[in-house]
């Protein structure tokens, strides 16, 4: 099995550990990666700005280095959101004939990590370990958009020694919704307020997303209020092993 | 709580504040946040066991999605069919092309009626034209006869909700709008006396006001019939006793046949109030000798519709039933409440249909007061994709923005174009992690974290701490390892 990684921008940028455990936790599985260091962003932060012809020239870059890919595997079910329910659109608004054929065959190849491991690989059990009170956000772009469902749970059930600790009220939002959370900031950081309550209630010791960019607000208001609570990346919890000699989360010098 | 000064609440799109600037007051208010949250939870959790048994949710979204698209793609053929029906029955239709001239024919009518009082059926599009002041400014009273549209018109509230409008009043603040207003200093805030209170108000009005303006769920273009649904029956009350009924509709309210009420009341109660039925559905069609209002006219609203029609991406706003569903499932509206909209029509249904009404001249704000976390969409009943049509209003005011002088002192604005100039080119934008690595470590303290940031970062950081920017990034790792390995193979 062959794939191709795409990083997106804020993952490569800030969040570098998170792609490490992708690529740790595939090639462990047994998948051939590849990554490209071209790639930069799908285009979400300007189209959910109405910066739609930006947005389109970089949807139309994305999709140009990725046709002769096998498979693309994405850790952020926003940016996958992204290109499912938003390429198609501007691609009839502002795409040729050609690019929207190419964005038709490159669509079905294109995965959300979760779904990579239970539909393509078909696996559950991914060898993880991680010894933690561990609540799950189940980002609004995972659960409606994407339709993810039980995967990461079912994942997260098979990880040794976690413990799931549920969190009231799921499908709320964080607050982020990318710019929002700087043009709307005080709306958004009282939605934080809100889901964070949900979220420490659960008195885990971490919380874990599929997507960087809600772990980032919630992250952001944690270390702000000392709750005593990380943020991890999903993947940096699979990508944790009893003897692997890089155990997840990994601390990044900066 | 209707405060005056920087506070003060105003439901007029063209005089507003920006979204964000409007929500501040309400951020602070702890009472008005508790009852909002309060309410919206009991009808969302009525809602939420509702749908559940119906085990065929997901079919009638698609048919009540249905019924109204193919009503929008031939609005002109049933509104034409309605007219025709409404009038050989004994109606009289007329129509309004904006807001002014729909104030003006109720006015007229009112006028031809020597009416001095009027009392009114709760209903949107009576206050989307500003009709209440209107009429009381050209020397006619109004009063309201649903029990939430009481509370507001003699607290001096405005409405927050579309389906609740009093939502964000508690039950203490009506027992003291009600003592205070009603002359009542005993009352308790116990619901069934205060129900009392506002059924002996109302029982005296309806049986001395002969004149009554109301609003329509449907107008059935088949027969010319008319449905209004409500939980009270003070709406019944002024279908009945009156001798003439002037009903307020928007054009799109239009459905084709009896038939797809079926569907259409289905998902309206459930989703509205969360309940199977509401408690009562009013059918009429024109007039009938000896029974009800003799005369009755209907007043079809345009008031921008028909430009909304026109664009296909923006057309699905148009097939809203006002359920409410979309507010009461928003993560916004739930911190916010209603009057941050600055309209008549909060939450986000309230973000696309304000905007649009206001031809995009007004309410620029509202297409950003949402996170785009989907769950209006998920919950509509007739299937409106809210995130698809804030994104396409989204653009446009870019749009818009583009074209003035002032966009390049907007750091938000340049900062997203220099952006998409770096995301253009991987050269480009490693050399700007790189610098960007360099300034951060500007504003990163010992714990490795940024507190307090400039500019547009400052309205991240005034509740959020940012992780310092890592030593390494992915695509460099990813390079060195390759490099590593190369070596190792070699």
């Amino acid at each position: 099995m062959h794939a191709s990684l795409f990083i997106t921008c804020y993952n490569d940028t800030l969040f570098p550990e998170t792609g490490r455990a992708v690529v740790r936790l595939l090639e462990r599985l047994g998948v051939e990666l590849d990554f490209n260091p071209s790639q930069t962003c799908c285009g979400q932060m300007h189209a959910n700005s109405g910066f739609r012809s930006e947005a389109f020239a970089q949807a139309k870059r994305l999709i140009h280095l990725y046709r002769d890919t096998e498979t693309v595997v994405v850790p952020s079910s926003s940016c996958v959101a992204m290109m499912r329910d938003q390429y198609p659109g501007l691609m009839e608004e502002l795409g040729s004939d050609s690019l929207r054929r190419e964005f038709e065959t490159l669509l079905p190849r294109v995965y959300e990590l979760s779904e990579f491991l239970i539909d393509r690989l078909g696996v559950e059990d991914v060898g993880s370990y991680f010894p933690h009170r561990v609540a799950y956000h189940a980002s609004c772009h995972g659960v409606r958009a994407l339709q993810l469902g039980e995967r990461p749970y079912r994942l997260l059930a098979k990880v040794r020694g976690l413990d799931l600790a549920p969190i009231s009220n799921p499908e709320r939002c964080c607050g982020f919704g990318g710019t929002f959370s700087v043009k709307n900031a005080e709306v958004s950081s009282a939605m934080l307020a809100a889901k964070l309550q949900d979220v420490a209630a659960t008195r885990a010791e971490y919380c874990t997303a599929l997507d960087n960019s809600c772990l980032m607000h919630l992250g952001g208001a944690m270390h702000r209020q000392y709750l005593g609570m990380k943020t991890i990346h999903l993947a940096e919890i699979l990508a944790s092993t009893e003897s692997d000699s890089e155990r997840f989360p990994v601390e990044v010098s900066r | 709580m209707s405060l005056d000064g920087p506070n003060r609440v105003i439901l007029d799109p063209r005089f507003a504040p920006p979204f964000p600037q409007a929500a501040l007051p309400v951020l602070r208010n702890p009472q008005l946040r508790k009852n909002v949250a309060h309410a919206i939870d009991v009808i969302q959790t009525k809602r939420g066991k509702l749908v559940a048994e119906k085990t065929d949710w997901q079919a009638l979204r698609t048919a009540a999605s249905a019924i109204r698209s193919h009503t929008l793609e031939n609005l002109g053929f049933y509104l034409e069919q309605f007219e025709e029906h409404c009038t050989a029955a004994g109606g009289v239709v007329h129509w309004a092309t904006d807001a002014a001239e729909a104030r003006q024919i109720v006015l007229d009518l009112l006028r031809e009626e020597k009416a001095t009082e009027v009392i009114k059926i709760k209903n949107m599009t009576s206050a989307e034209i500003q009709l209440n002041p209107f009429l009381e400014a050209n020397g006619i009273g109004v009063i309201e006869t649903d029990l939430a549209e009481i509370i507001l018109q003699l607290g001096e509230e405005e409405p927050s909700h579309i389906v609740v409008p009093a939502l964000h009043v508690n039950r203490s603040q009506v027992r003291e709008i009600f003592a205070r207003r009603m002359g009542l200093k005993n009352l308790s805030d116990d619901p069934k006396e205060l129900t009392n209170a506002a059924r002996t108000y109302l029982r005296q009005k309806f049986l001395t006001i002969p004149t009554a303006i109301g609003g329509a769920n449907s107008l059935i273009a088949e027969s010319g019939a008319v449905a209004v649904v409500e939980s009270e029956g003070n709406g019944r009350m002024c279908l009945t006793l009156p001798r003439t009924l002037i009903t307020l509709a928007g054009i799109e309210k239009v459905i084709p046949r009896f038939q797809d009420l079926e569907v259409m009341l289905q998902m309206l109660a459930r989703s509205a109030t969360g309940e199977r039925m509401n408690p009562y559905t009013s059918l009429w069609t024109g007039t009938t000798s000896g029974d009800g209002p003799q005369r009755f006219h209907v007043v079809l609203l345009d008031n921008g519709r028909s430009a909304i029609l026109r664009k296909p991406r923006q057309r699905q706003t148009l097939k809203c039933i006002r359920c409410a569903a979309c507010m009461n499932a928003c993560p916004v509206y739930r911190q916010t409440g209603g009057h941050a909209y600055g309209s008549v029509y909060p939450g986000p249904i309230g973000a696309i249909l304000t905007p649009q009404l206001m031809n995009m001249e007004h309410a620029q704000s509202l297409p950003f007061a949402s996170s785009l976390c989907g769950a209006c969409y998920e919950v509509c009943p007739v299937k409106i994709n809210i995130p698809e049509v804030l994104l396409e209003l989204r653009s446009q005011v870019v749009n818009q923005e583009r074209k003035q002088a002032g966009r390049i002192f907007d750091p938000m604005y340049i900062g997203l174009l220099v952006a998409h100039f770096l995301f253009a080119n991987a050269g480009r934008f490693h050399a700007a992690q790189w610098l960007g690595r360099i300034g951060a470590r500007l504003f990163t303290r010992k714990d490795g974290w940024m507190h307090s940031l400039p500019s547009v970062g400052a309205k991240w950081t005034q509740t959020r701490d940012l992780r310092g920017l890592p030593s390494q990034n992915f695509h460099e790792w990813w390079s060195q390892r390759d490099i590593r390995r190369k070596k190792e193979t070699k």
